[in-house]
This record gives C-alpha cells, sequence and structure tokens, in this order.
C-alpha cells in the first residue's frame, strides 16, 4: 500500500486531513489537481474566512496556526436591516465576552491559511502530488493521469461540491438552488472595525461585514436575488460601491473597494452517501452549505476532525480502516449534524430574505427576545463558535 | 481430538459459519461489539507488557492465541498490530473462512481447528490468551479455563468475557437479543451456562491465575454502540487475569 490514505483534493480540507491523520500516525497521499505554489503566493485579494473556535483549535492541533495572521472576531451583531434605511433597532448582539473559551472566532484570509497549510505538508507521512488528477478509482486505488497507480485503505474524497471522487462511486447527490448569488469583496474603511462583525438581514438576503485583521478592511459576503446580483457583478467598481455604500451604511466611516471582487452562486447539495467500502466524502463533497456565517469550511473542518479521530482509533484497535463499519462512524457523527444545520441556515435565509411585514415582526420580536435571554443566545454563540454538539478531539483541545 | 466443547454447541456454530464478515449480517452483534472488546484487549496488552498504541506495530513479539476465534475478528486486529497470531476454533467450517478472509487483508494468521485442551497438551505456550465469549459454550468450564491457564507463558495474561447470570441478562442476551431483535438464533446461548463475575473470578483462581481486573461491557441503544463501564457488569463482561511468573 502506498498510503493509508488517499485524499483526492488539495484545497483546505484535503490538506487538513492528511494534517490530523498525521498527528494520530497515519500515513496519506493528497492528490492535488493545481500548482499550489500561485495560490500560497497571490497578493491581497480579500478572500477570507471566519473560523470558529472550534476549526481555530483544529488548526493549532495540526500545526498551522502558529504565526498565521488572524482577527479576532470579538462580537458579532446581527441585526434586521431595511434595504436602505440601515440597521433596525432590533439588533441581535454576541458578545465574545459570552463564550469563557475566548473569541467566538476568527479572520483569515486564504491566502495566508492556504500558504500555511502548504508549508505543514512537508511532513514525513505526507506525500503531496501536485498537478495531478484522478482518472479511474475504485475500492482502494486511484489511478493518476500520470498513469501512476495508488493504493491505500481509504480513498477521502475532498474535491468539492462537484466531487468527482463521488460522481465515480456513483453516488448521487440532491441539490437546491436559491436563485441567490454572493458577492465577495475587501472593503477598506476609515474607522477601524473593533474586531466586530455585522450581520444585516436585507430583502434581497443577509449582508456581512467581517473584520480582517490591521483593523481598516473588511470583508463583505453580499447575498442578492440572482438577477439583482448578476445585475450588481456587471457594473464596474465604482458602480458597486455605489450600489453597497447605502446597505453598508456610513458607521465605519467612507469607504472603497481594497481588494478584487468575486461572485459564489448560492446552492445546497447533499451527497446520498457520504460513505462506501474503502471510500468516505468529507466536506464540500458530502454537504455543500450556503456560506452564510462562513460555515462551509467550518463544517468540512469538522467533517476532518471527526474522520481522523474515527481513523485513528480504528487503526489503534487493529481493525481494518476502510471497512464500511468504521467508516459509517463518521458518517452517522457527521451526517446528522450537518443536515440538521444545513436545513437551519437554509430556514434562517429564506427567513430573513423576504419583506413580508408579518414576517419583520416575528423576526424582530424573536431578535428581542433571543436578547433577553442571555442562556438561549449563549446557545446561538456556542454553535455558532462550533462548540456545540459531540466535538471532535483536535477541536476540544486534545490530541489523537 | 480431547475436547470440552459440548458437541451441540459446535453444530449450533458451524451452522452460522458463512457470513462472519458482514457487519450487516447474522454476526451484526459481534460486529457492533467489536470495537469495545478492541478497545480493552488492545489496552490491557499494552499496560501490562509496556506496549504505546501510538506507534508502529504496538505487539511484535507477542504471541496470542484466539480461542473460538471463528471468522477472525479479534485475530486480524491482533495481526495488524504486529502479534504473532494462532486462531483456534473447534468449528472446522470457520478455519477456511477466517484463512480466506486473512489472505483477502494480506495479513499472515496461523489458523487451526483444534482445542484449548489440545493446544495445552501439545505444549503450546502465549503471552496473550483471548478467551472471549467462549467460557458459557463449554460444557467443563473448570477443565477449560485450566487448559487456558497451562497456554500461558509465567507473565502471561488472559482475556476473559462471558455473561453475567441474572434476570437482566435473561431479558438482554435472551429475550432481547435471541427473541426480540433476532440479532442471534434462537437457543445460541443457554442462560443456565452463564457465569457472574464472582463465580468467574473463583473459577480463575482455581485455574491458577490471579484477576487483574473486569469490566461491563454496555450497550447504549442510543448510540448503537457498546461501551466499557467500571461499574455496570450486569450482562456482558470483561476480565483480565495473570499467569504469576515462577518464582
Amino acid at each position: 500500500m502506498d498510503a493509508d490514505v488517499l485524499i483526492v483534493g488539495g484545497g483546505l480540507n484535503g490538506p487538513a486531513l492528511a494534517l490530523a491523520l498525521a498527528q494520530g500516525g497515519l500515513s496519506s497521499v493528497v492528490i492535488d489537481a493545481r500548482q499550489p505554489q500561485a495560490r500560497a503566493e497571490a497578493g491581497f485579494d480579500g478572500r477570507s474566512y471566519a473560523l470558529s473556535l472550534a476549526s481555530q483549535r483544529l488548526l493549532a492541533a495540526v500545526g498551522v496556526w502558529k504565526g498565521l495572521t488572524a482577527q479576532p472576531i470579538l462580537k458579532v451583531v446581527a441585526s434586521d436591516g431595511r434595504a436602505f434605511d440601515g440597521a433596525s433597532p432590533f439588533a441581535l448582539r454576541f458578545d465574545g465576552a459570552e463564550l469563557e473559551e475566548g473569541p467566538a472566532g476568527y479572520m483569515v484570509e486564504d491566502r495566508h491559511l492556504y500558504a500555511a497549510f502548504l508549508a505543514a505538508l512537508q511532513h514525513p507521512l505526507i506525500t503531496h502530488l501536485p498537478a495531478e488528477t484522478v482518472t479511474a478509482q475504485g475500492e482502494g486505488w486511484v489511478e493518476l493521469a500520470s498513469g501512476r497507480r495508488l493504493t491505500g485503505a481509504v480513498v477521502a474524497g475532498c474535491d468539492g461540491r462537484a466531487s468527482g471522487t463521488a460522481q465515480r462511486a456513483g453516488i448521487k447527490r440532491q441539490g437546491w438552488s436559491y436563485h441567490q448569488t454572493a458577492l465577495v469583496a475587501a472593503i477598506a474603511h476609515e474607522k477601524p472595525h473593533n474586531g466586530v462583525a455585522h450581520q444585516f438581514f436585507m430583502g434581497g438576503g443577509p449582508l456581512a461585514i467581517l473584520p480582517l485583521a490591521g483593523g481598516h478592511v473588511s470583508s463583505i459576503v453580499w447575498s442578492e436575488r440572482e438577477a439583482e446580483a448578476d445585475r450588481i457583478a456587471a457594473l464596474d467598481d465604482e458602480g458597486f460601491m455605489t450600489a453597497l455604500r447605502p446597505r453598508f451604511g456610513d458607521f465605519l466611516g467612507p469607504i472603497r473597494l481594497a481588494g478584487a471582487r468575486f461572485t459564489y452562486p448560492l446552492t445546497l447539495t447533499l451527497a446520498e452517501h457520504w460513505v462506501k467500502p474503502r471510500l468516505a466524502l468529507v466536506g464540500d463533497a458530502a454537504h455543500g452549505v450556503h456560506p452564510i456565517a462562513g460555515q462551509g469550511l467550518n463544517l468540512g473542518l469538522r467533517d476532518v476532525a471527526a474522520l481522523a479521530e474515527v481513523l485513528v482509533e480504528a487503526k489503534r484497535r487493529g481493525e481494518d480502516i476502510g471497512a464500511l463499519d468504521v467508516l459509517e462512524r463518521y458518517e452517522h457523527w457527521r451526517r446528522f449534524d450537518t443536515t440538521t444545520l444545513a436545513l437551519g441556515m437554509d430556514g434562517i435565509n429564506r427567513l430573513f430574505s423576504n419583506e413580508n411585514s408579518g414576517l419583520r415582526a416575528i423576526r424582530d420580536l424573536g431578535m428581542g427576545l433571543i436578547n433577553a435571554l442571555p442562556g438561549v443566545k449563549r446557545g446561538f454563540l456556542r454553535q455558532a463558535a462550533g462548540l456545540s454538539g459531540r466535538l471532535p478531539k483536535l477541536m476540544a483541545g486534545q490530541g489523537l | 481430538m480431547q475436547t470440552t466443547i459440548d458437541p451441540a454447541e459446535v453444530a449450533k456454530f458451524e451452522a452460522m459459519a458463512a457470513e462472519w464478515w458482514d457487519p450487516k449480517g447474522k454476526f451484526k452483534p459481534l460486529h457492533l461489539m467489536n470495537p469495545c472488546r478492541l478497545d480493552y484487549i488492545t489496552a490491557q496488552i499494552a499496560a501490562e507488557y509496556g506496549r504505546d498504541l501510538k506507534g508502529p506495530l504496538p505487539f511484535q513479539g507477542l504471541r496470542v492465541l484466539d480461542i473460538g476465534c471463528g471468522g477472525g475478528l479479534l485475530s486480524e486486529p491482533m495481526a495488524r498490530l504486529g502479534a504473532t497470531v494462532v486462531g483456534a476454533d473447534a468449528a472446522a467450517r470457520n478455519i477456511p473462512v477466517a484463512q480466506v478472509h486473512a489472505e483477502q487483508m494480506g495479513l499472515k494468521i496461523d489458523y487451526r481447528f483444534t482445542t484449548a485442551e489440545d493446544l495445552a497438551a501439545a505444549g503450546e505456550r502465549f503471552d496473550v490468551v483471548l478467551n472471549m465469549e467462549v467460557v458459557e459454550h463449554v460444557a467443563d468450564p473448570q477443565g477449560y479455563l485450566t487448559a487456558c491457564q497451562e497456554l500461558l507463558k509465567p507473565g502471561g495474561i488472559m482475556i476473559c468475557s462471558t455473561l453475567n447470570r441474572n434476570p437482566q441478562s435473561f431479558m438482554m442476551a435472551i429475550i432481547g437479543a435471541e427473541w426480540v431483535m433476532r440479532w442471534l438464533p434462537k437457543g445460541t446461548h443457554d442462560w443456565q451456562k452463564f457465569i457472574t463475575p464472582d463465580e468467574l473470578y473463583t473459577l480463575i483462581t482455581r485455574a491458577g491465575l490471579t484477576p487483574l481486573d473486569r469490566k461491563g461491557m454496555v450497550f447504549n441503544p442510543v448510540t448503537w454502540s457498546w461501551r466499557l463501564s467500571a461499574r455496570d457488569l450486569s450482562v456482558n463482561y470483561v476480565t483480565t487475569s495473570r499467569k504469576e511468573p515462577m518464582v
């Protein structure tokens, strides 16, 4: 066998899985379609992640957190913003100080995170194969475009929502389109953000303003209905900023575009099966969720931590780590959690992306109630920090 | 072949021998229990012999006997962890099933159609004897456990699991597992032959071994998995005992 686990996908979940497995003494090969150096050396473009506290702990446990440039999210303010007249007084304030574990999360730029992963992959238990793609696969083996054939106890599909690993294994997926698109950009502002994240719920969809390191740049995730998003995306930079300003408001002073603009259509996809004999799907390959609140990567990293824990435990018991009953422990652990969260976020988004005045009243009342009940709010905050549910060891500050 | 195995019991297991390795098949209850059993076994061996389970091949150099090996559900993990394994079964049909599977997995395991008594008489000696869910099926538990003691090198350990005898185990193992869940064919177990933990400790001591530890194995119907319990030995339980080195 070439390695314990053959990891298909060199994005973030793939390298994270390789590092988590290495923590527990398992070897892996990371099959990465891209030439990764370019992405790691990219200049600032604003692409970033809101990492939950649980994700941060995983990164610390696998050795990529130390030295990483990150902005702690000290406070989260969610408000029911009326389109064109800013935030409503019924704002929901989540304060990191309400959580004894520390800040609810961190903002990290893609280029920094990816470079940290790339450096950490230089590990005796990990083989990184850049610019390689899988052309065929079976139970415990893959064939690469270069003609190379690799064998392992498990093939892990970390290859995103269009997962070729799932397709080759005949795993169907169910998907829904929200007919919404997320516009993502980095915005510079005159006043410091003080580590506060904002989420404005508006008719077209939510606008999230997430603080980046340095104090004067934030990343925005601005969701709009498909047609409106297409129109805004087609505008030039000045037109884009003119459309954004009334929604963003002036609480951070004058604003300007600080990086590239990206658009992501919002869809939800769930794979019919997460595991088959000698096969496991991880992250977006198993569940592509609506990216509000940055939960996509957080869910993926939780899969990574759970799968690594299941495989490492199985290996130490002497079990066949690719056996279906072993892999099903991972599926049972993660599938329920994820489906609940995916449908929950779907519901929140539908509830808030609506101008119906009855729904508005319910929303305002709901937010007022949540603010008034610290226990409930703390529950929401723990959920957002990724601290609820059965926590994998690597996310609970323990080693494997 | 000299044997303490009740011929009626062997016939029952022969009838069940083919589907050993299907986790959803006839042996589903064993597959479900296996991680819990392995957690106990590996921890006990590692503690006794000072091995690090986090390292590669932690059981290298240890000779392990798996009595009543069936399809090899315990023999294979032991071999994967580096042990030299002999799997013994009194049901001839299990042996080729186990051999074929070990070969598919690329594992070297010495499977034999034999009994504990015959192995002991032949002078075979082991560092570890695994004696899991067997003692409740033999005709003469004391004679059988004495043979297990003989099979141990001085300082070697026996890990022995069985079922407690009380109203709760009757409900769980006979009514629950055989009649309601149909996990096991009716008549797999004879409740009269179940042994209480204290009775087992007495039998083990009389066989010449020193009892070291006992734990319960408890099924959780919510997580659908087994866990070890220091307190609840009411149905399934497992023990470790040592053959004291000669002074």
